[in-house]
């Protein structure tokens, strides 16, 4: 009795974990080819989950998934070109100043065009309730979460690793140098990792505007967790982030089992143990730009 | 050529000086005869998102006044800051009083920043008036002569929505599992809960406590199902109820939703179909009688939306406060005090009038529960309650919902 109820956890922290991955990945993504700690990603999340609820009274929520990540990767393609491309070979410090900066100016613009106060969404009445398998439970909608999660991260894979873009990509975060010695511009790729990378945080923002408040600071809610995710993963690492992700989600509703109170704390001292093992994170390699 | 003109800047620059020796003693006159007040209220965190509507009920309220004159001539000068949290909350009163000169204090959603204002108005021996704080404990056992209250407690609450649950069966031999909110506001909601529960036969078969940074209760609602209680009952605060009720409709479990603390800006951010159960209320902007619908036009009219009852609560607030500034024509604490102390009579929108009750300084008033309006019967997204009866009943002594001086340990200190 005990372990199917605990089991359930187990899964349901592993959707979580996959929700979390949205975010993560982007953020990671962005790390690794540009080297700049994008602290704005919680705002581009804020941002398609408000422009999803906008599209959702007009077309409905099929088209607000798809449209809204979209819309906020082309805001992606602006930022790429105007803010982050100062910054590359900046100093660190810098990129997360502006980017910080970037959040909280995203927050004050949420306010004044939608108000301070939430905004309401729900979920379509066809995607509603749960799913039993036997007396095991799901959620209907989470369910569908998981597998467009699932879909993404394939997506992202085969893109990294099975295409001319991918080679291109992972070359340029290992050897920069040897890629322009090759006489390859880096700079449209970067465009398009930070779409995707925004893209997909948008996404989350997307999906989760059903099931969770949508207010101007969600952002500021989210980025502590994939920052958390992205540490434990280690930075740069794909799958790494992916095992991360799926970690966090499962100790988390582990712990909210057994220990309720210690529910949240349970991330940080799950991110405090890897780090006491692996100041890398999980599957981190050696970071060059602050090593 | 240059020196001309430098000189030129130079006489300017004092002619300039000169106008503002003498016009600075007037400006100075002018401050002293404004009336200064300190308003504090989070606008970010859990309790941001109500917040916000506190700030636009304060900033109409002052307006009102000082267009109609001000107060006994006098224009009042509000400082409305955000709370942020108890230690912030502590260190700003303390600077508005100190630094800025407020002659009082009020605000306040979040119980546990309430109280750390209670202390520093207790220390500095200025009136602070707490608008929307539910614990009991403030009233209670921290009480403090300084300190008024305005929100109901939560034992009101746990009265209105009981009372409510009674007449529908319920309560009684019904297996209950609470979700409660991990500071001071959950804990004191969670003990008058307890206290329902037992006085009416009703067993709490699971409680869990929830830290206020939680926005996905999915790990929570699973163990819910574990328990198979017959009613889940709501005990959290701020984004917190709104995130929950999503979620609960999200899973679709079969167990009736009810809750004892609800803020209507949080219901308002729930979207379609989500909410459901009976809850309490101080306040909802289809109130049926005069004064409320005048404010309801302006506040709407001003602001392109309904007014939330923390924007009725501060608005209430201020002009309480204005008519005790008015009636003694003092804004010293203790002519204040004494006021409020005498149960002065205040309409505040409601078929009753309020007054504060000498002994623990609670605002007494009528209180309602709630039901959810049918999908299509709401004329607006706002248009989501049907209120309950009034309680207490018509007729009946307003003081029978709220602790009696036995259940309530509040001591001042003269």
């Amino acid at each position: 009795m005990q372990f199917g109820f605990l089991l359930e956890q187990v899964v349901n922290g592993l959707v979580l974990g996959g929700y979390y991955l949205l975010i993560a990945l982007g953020l990671s993504l962005i790390f690794s080819v540009g080297g700049i700690v994008n602290l704005a990603h919680g705002a581009f999340y804020a941002l398609g989950a408000y422009i999803s609820v906008e599209i959702t009274k007009y077309l409905g929520f099929g088209s607000a998934v798809v449209l809204s990540p979209v819309a906020v990767a082309l805001l992606g393609i602006l930022f790429e070109r105007f803010i982050l491309r100062r910054f590359y070979d900046a100093d660190p410090i810098l990129s997360l100043l502006v980017t910080f900066a970037l959040t909280m100016v995203t927050e004050q613009a949420i306010r004044i065009i939608w108000g301070a106060p939430p905004i309401s969404a729900a979920i379509p009445q066809a995607l509603r309730g749960s799913v039993f398998l036997g007396d095991f439970l799901f959620s209907r909608y989470r369910l569908l979460i998981l597998a467009v999660v699932a879909v993404v991260l394939l997506g992202v894979w085969l893109l990294l690793h099975k295409t001319s873009f991918g080679r291109v990509v992972r070359a340029g975060i290992q050897r920069p140098d040897m890629v322009a010695a090759l006489g390859i511009r880096l700079q449209p790729y970067m465009t398009a990792i930070v779409m995707l990378g925004v893209g997909m945080a948008a996404l989350g923002g997307a999906f989760f505007a059903p099931i969770t408040i949508v207010h101007p600071a969600m952002g500021a809610e989210i980025i502590t967790v994939a920052f958390v995710v992205v540490v434990i993963g280690g930075l740069g690492s794909f799958w790494g982030v992916v095992i991360a992700a799926l970690l966090v989600g499962v100790v988390r509703g582990i712990t909210i089992h057994f220990a309720p109170a210690a529910g949240e704390a349970s991330i940080y001292v799950l991110m405090f143990l890897v780090l006491m093992v692996r100041p890398r994170g999980l599957l981190g390699e050696r970071i060059e730009k602050f090593e | 050529m240059t020196r001309f003109s430098r000189r030129t800047l130079l006489k300017a620059g004092a002619a300039f000086a000169g106008v503002s020796a003498i016009g600075s003693p007037a400006i100075v006159r002018a401050q002293a005869a404004r009336i200064k007040i300190g308003h504090l209220v989070p606008l970010t965190g859990f309790l941001g998102a109500i917040g916000s509507y506190a700030q636009l009920g304060v900033k109409m309220a002052a307006e009102e006044i000082n267009a109609s004159g001000g107060i006994i001539g006098k224009q009042i000068d509000l400082m409305s800051e955000d709370s942020v949290n108890p230690a912030t909350a502590s260190t700003k009163a303390q600077r508005m009083i100190e630094q800025d000169g407020a002659v009082l204090l009020f605000g306040e959603i979040s119980s546990a920043s309430s109280l750390t204002i209670m202390q520093v108005a207790e220390r500095n021996k200025k009136v602070f008036f707490s608008t929307g704080a539910r614990s009991d404990a403030l009233r209670g056992k921290d009480c403090n002569r300084y300190s008024f209250h305005c929100d109901i407690p939560n034992t009101v609450m746990v009265n209105a929505v009981g009372t409510a649950l009674k007449q529908k069966g319920m309560v009684k031999g019904k297996k209950f599992v609470t979700l409660t909110a991990d500071y001071i506001f959950g804990h004191d909601l969670l003990k008058a809960a307890k206290a329902f529960f037992s006085a009416n036969e009703a067993t709490l078969i699971g409680d869990e406590l929830i830290a206020t940074d939680v926005t996905d209760f999915s790990p929570y609602l699973l163990k819910v199902r574990q328990a198979k209680p017959d009613v889940v009952c709501c005990n959290l605060a701020g984004n917190q109820v709104t995130n929950l009720v999503k979620q609960y409709a999200e899973f679709g479990f079969p167990y009736p939703l009810i809750g004892f603390n609800l803020n209507t800006g949080d219901a308002w951010a729930m979207g379609e179909g989500n909410l459901s159960g009976t809850w309490p209320t101080v306040w909802y902007h289809t109130l049926d009688n005069p004064a409320s619908k005048t404010f309801v036009d302006a506040f709407s009219k001003k602001y392109g939306k309904p007014p939330e009852n923390h924007a009725w609560i501060e608005y209430i607030t201020l002009k309480m406060i204005a008519q005790a500034i008015t009636e003694t024509k003092s804004t010293e604490s203790d002519a204040l005090i004494a006021y409020f102390e005498k149960q002065a009579q205040f309409d505040i929108m409601k078929a009753r009038k309020a007054y504060f009750r000498s002994w623990d300084h609670q605002l007494v008033q009528e209180a309602y529960p709630f039901t959810v309006k049918p999908k299509g019967e709401m004329k607006d997204k706002w248009d989501m309650l049907v209120l309950g009866e009034a309680v207490p009943a018509a007729g009946a002594d307003l003081e029978t919902i709220y602790p009696t001086k036995a259940q309530n340990p509040c001591n001042m200190k003269a």
